[in-house]
């Protein structure tokens, strides 16, 4: 309230009159001060609608920047390639041993086919230009074709193969191509055999397979998240396994069991206090700890699993509290009175009821794990892995420490494919939380 | 056979000890089940426990001492001259050892008795392997028979099963105590090894960071520093930059959203925040490395401003925006939690909505929106992908924006990503610098949480 309005309040000394005129003062004073109140009140209303609109601004151009770096990373530019298959490079002997066919020389094939398309270029520096605007991924698809089905061997096949990722990002338009020669990655000359290779219909834009097939590689446009897809599957999958009952056995104990003294306070504060632990100390715990003293292979699922079970855990034993806490107690005393033990009442009737807010609490819990990437930096998950790990104990990667990795990298079409990346992880989140929502408000009770 | 079909066998060997002790409980019960002291699934219940505990507790012993008894057993097997090595070259002998074993690269030429030493590890294994099988499974087999043996209609089944979930309830609660048990123990460990090396004072008063130990006695700087004030300071700066986004803009919209917002355009907003919440903090640094920074670099560029493409603006505002949402939702709790007739009675003698906000909402709710604030600082200290992507490595003293300093944290994933060995100071200086972290954000938790918890109660 503005200051004139109070200090007119007070009644002067004297009669009636002089009441009268006090009050005629107060409203002169608060009418004239209402005006730069109201003003203030809208001020005050704008800075808050500021402050919102400043979120949701910043949430938009998030996604927007993230959304228009990573969609060009679904498709690959491929180039149309026939190559024909010489008996005599691939199986001189002609008995089709698979190991004969697996180490022939696939290279020379792709750069045979290569020279049909130019027979102009013949220095040996344009020739190396020229073969490095095909990805080296090009021989592998002639190998597996021909590993699969010998009979091919003899024969002309028409085949798509990738084009190296300068070659792709340029193709994409990412690349200008008015910059001086020196400052960009793709030559002049390549530029020329690219528009000629375009002129005759041999360049095609294709869904990018490999970028949901493939593990990490060197190369940009033969990388893909496969790997690090189904390194985030073993850790979350023993995350869930190992967090899930020991948090729900603490949810329970704690609200149901325990005796109110010092010991469960220290357990409260505990819980607490780890729910607001930085994520990369519990790292630093599993390096020392899982890796350095119980022997966990490092840049395992099963170590990166363990790290995040700590983590998750006060998380999941929070929500289920509050879940078990919202059980009514008329549950409890019903089951006793006919009869059920304790435990009986709570494992049959009261864990029943507050199961949905646990396991709605778990998802999201799980949703967070699946996006932590410090701790597991701390413990050798950021290794370059190839291979798409078959178990818990290989060496993995998972998605967030892929983006991480994708995103330092120098090549422009990493940053595209970690942005790709980031629409998937994005996705597998929002999937989750659509779950936990779905399971909220399809099991909420209110009592 | 691999562990996970012996386990996968013990499982069925339990349920085969369900259905028998069921069986037994029934048949011993004659018909008449009133005479059985518990549901006769309680006998099944404990059957299987019989069979699965004591064969799953030796399952898991073995697997956590059989590497160190095989190795020491592999050790004494080595000639004497190796066997007295340094603990340092025994360990490399040893992993070449396993390497050989494995049928992987080794890393030098294979020694004379090597191949032997690697011989007698594969058969050990072998042996263990085949021992644990059988001792497993050996033991779940007594256990059931032992437990059928003791199964009767007096028996108290109910009592006894009630007991070992009751048990594992316990272990449950007391894993977030072992984690803090174990994350003090880790740190304050290593940490005391760090500073054996480097004195605590230096440590926490010397200016200079400079954690390269070179490899070469004569190289320049051979020693490395270790004076952690200016990670200190990027930390402390990058924290007030993300503070000052997260404080206004939080508060301001947890207000708007409790006070003003109509019902409609919040069921729309709260999910929105939620989705910021959501977001994984390593987009949150893609975001700053990959597009604010060099937006800020180029608007300072276009304004005559050395803009450092690491700044610690970028990062900090960044890292502000992540904030936001967090601020919010607990400010919003608190807000809601003053009660109505405090609100009602500001309106009653005339103030306006804001008035009633400035003057009497925000005074009642200041302990828990200071205990928010005090949570967020202690997640912007921790935080770290946002600061690994998107600030410097370079340890600079400068309370200047636009420059790039580094963190505790990012200096805790630079020293410990790649290579590393246990015993130097320069990875042993990352649990050190992992213990200060550990405390800042304990004491600020611990002071939170203890205002908003008094708080609450104030208005319960």
């Amino acid at each position: 309230m503005s200051n004139s309005a109070n200090g007119a309040a007070l009644p002067g000394a004297g009669g009636l009159g002089s009441i009268f005129d006090a009050r005629q003062q107060v409203s002169e004073a608060v009418s004239a001060g209402l005006k730069r109140r109201y003003a203030r009140e809208r001020r005050f209303r704008l800075y808050g609608m500021l402050a919102t609109l400043f979120a949701v601004v910043v949430l938009g151009i998030l996604l927007f920047t993230i959304i228009r770096t990573g969609l060009p990373a679904f498709t690959q530019t491929m180039i149309k390639l026939s190559v024909t298959l010489y008996p005599q490079e691939i199986d001189p002997k002609g008995d089709r041993d698979p190991q004969t066919l697996s180490s022939a020389d696939y290279q020379r094939l792709v750069r045979d086919a290569l020279d049909d398309y130019f027979p102009d270029v013949t220095s040996r520096n344009d020739r190396r230009e020229l073969f490095a605007m095909i990805s080296p991924g090009a021989t592998y698809v002639i190998r597996s074709m021909v590993m699969a089905d010998p009979s091919l061997i003899g024969k002309r096949i028409e085949i798509e193969v990738p084009l190296k990722d300068d070659i792709d990002q340029f193709a994409k338009g990412k690349i200008d191509r008015e910059a001086d020669q020196a400052n960009r990655r793709v030559s002049d000359k390549q530029i020329g055999w690219y528009q000629r290779l375009v002129d005759r219909d041999l360049i095609v834009s294709r869904f990018n397979t490999t970028l949901f097939t493939a593990g990490d590689s060197r190369s940009p446009e033969l990388a893909g998240i496969w790997g690090a897809v189904v390194g985030s599957f073993w850790t979350m999958t023993l995350t869930l396994l190992m967090s899930f009952p020991l948090a729900v056995g603490a949810a329970v104990y704690l609200e149901e069991f325990a005796p109110k003294n010092r010991w469960t306070d220290v357990i409260e504060v505990n819980i607490n206090n780890l729910a607001a632990v930085p994520s990369i100390v519990f790292g630093l715990l599993g390096l020392a700890v899982f890796i350095g003293f119980f022997g966990v292979p490092r840049s395992s699922p099963m170590v990166g699993a363990l790290v995040l079970t700590l983590m998750t855990l006060p998380i999941i034993i929070i929500a289920s509290r509050a879940a078990l806490k919202s059980v009514p107690p008329s549950i409890r005393e019903a089951a006793l009175g006919v009869g059920a033990s304790k435990m009986q009442a709570t494992l049959h009737h009261v864990l029943p009821l507050a199961m949905p807010g646990m396991l709605t609490g778990t998802i999201l819990g799980m949703a967070h794990a699946l996006g932590e990437t410090a701790p597991l930096l701390m413990i050798g998950m950021v290794a370059f892995i190839v291979d798409i790990p078959s178990g818990p104990l290989n060496s993995a990667t998972v998605m967030p420490v892929q983006i991480y990795l994708w995103s330092d990298a120098p090549e422009r079409a990493f940053i595209e494919r970690a942005s790709a990346a980031i629409m998937v992880l994005l996705g597998f989140l929002t999937v989750m939380n659509l779950l936990a929502v779905a399971l909220r408000k399809r099991f909420e009770k209110r009592w | 056979m691999s562990l996970s079909t012996l386990l996968l066998a013990l499982l069925v060997l339990s349920s085969l000890a369900f259905y028998l002790g069921r069986k037994k409980a029934l048949s011993a019960a004659g018909g008449n089940l009133r005479t059985l002291h518990s549901l006769p699934n309680y006998y099944g219940y404990y059957l299987a426990l019989w069979a699965g505990i004591p064969a799953l507790a030796v399952f898991t012993l073995w697997l956590v001492l059989e590497p160190q008894i095989v190795q020491s057993l592999v050790v004494g097997g080595l000639p004497e001259a190796q066997r007295n090595l340094s603990p340092g070259r025994l360990g490399l002998l040893i992993n070449d050892i396993r390497n050989l074993a494995s049928g992987n690269i080794v890393s030098r030429e294979v020694a004379p008795g090597l191949q032997e030493a690697a011989e007698h590890y594969v058969r050990l294994r072998d042996t263990s392997r085949i021992a644990l099988v059988v001792a497993v499974l050996a033991l779940a087999v007594a256990g059931l028979t032992f437990g059928r043996q003791r199964i009767s209609a007096h028996l108290r089944a109910r009592n006894q099963v009630e007991t070992v979930v009751k048990v594992f309830l316990i272990v449950g609660s007391t894993v977030a105590v072992l984690t803090t048990a174990g994350i003090v123990f880790s740190l304050v460990f290593e940490a005391g090894r760090f500073f054996v090396a480097v004195s605590p004072a230096e440590f926490l008063f010397g200016t200079e960071w400079s954690p390269q130990i070179a490899l070469r006695k004569d190289q320049v700087g051979a020693q490395g520093a270790f004076g952690a004030v200016p990670l200190f300071a990027g930390t402390l700066l990058i924290s007030v930059i993300a503070m000052c986004v997260a404080m206004p803009v939080g508060l301001m919209s947890a207000i708007y959203m409790a006070e003003y917002a109509p019902p409609r355009l919040r069921t729309v907003i709260k999910p929105i925040l939620e989705i910021l919440a959501g977001i994984p903090t390593v987009v949150y640094g893609f975001f700053a490395a990959l597009t604010v920074a060099p937006f800020f670099r180029d608007t300072g560029a276009a304004v005559g401003l050395t803009i450092s493409s690491e700044s610690a603006l970028a990062a900090g505002i960044v890292m502000g925006i992540m904030i936001i949402p967090f601020v919010s939702s607990l400010s919003d709790d608190v807000i809601n939690a003053v009660p109505r007739a405090m609100r009602e009675g500001s309106y009653g003698l005339g103030a306006t909505q804001s008035e009633t906000i400035r003057k009497v909402i925000i005074p009642a709710a200041l302990p828990g929106i200071v205990g928010g604030f005090l949570l967020a600082i202690s997640r912007a200290i921790g935080e770290t992908m946002i600061v690994v992507m998107a600030a410097g490595l370079t340890a600079n003293m400068t309370i200047n924006p636009f420059h790039a300093v580094t963190t505790i944290t990012v200096q805790i994933v630079t020293l410990l990503i790649g290579d590393q060995e246990f015993d130097s100071p320069k990875t042993l200086a990352a649990f050190a610098l992992g213990l200060v972290l550990f405390l800042i954000t304990l004491v600020l938790n611990i002071g939170a949480l203890r205002i908003v918890k008094k708080y609450r109660e104030q208005y319960e």
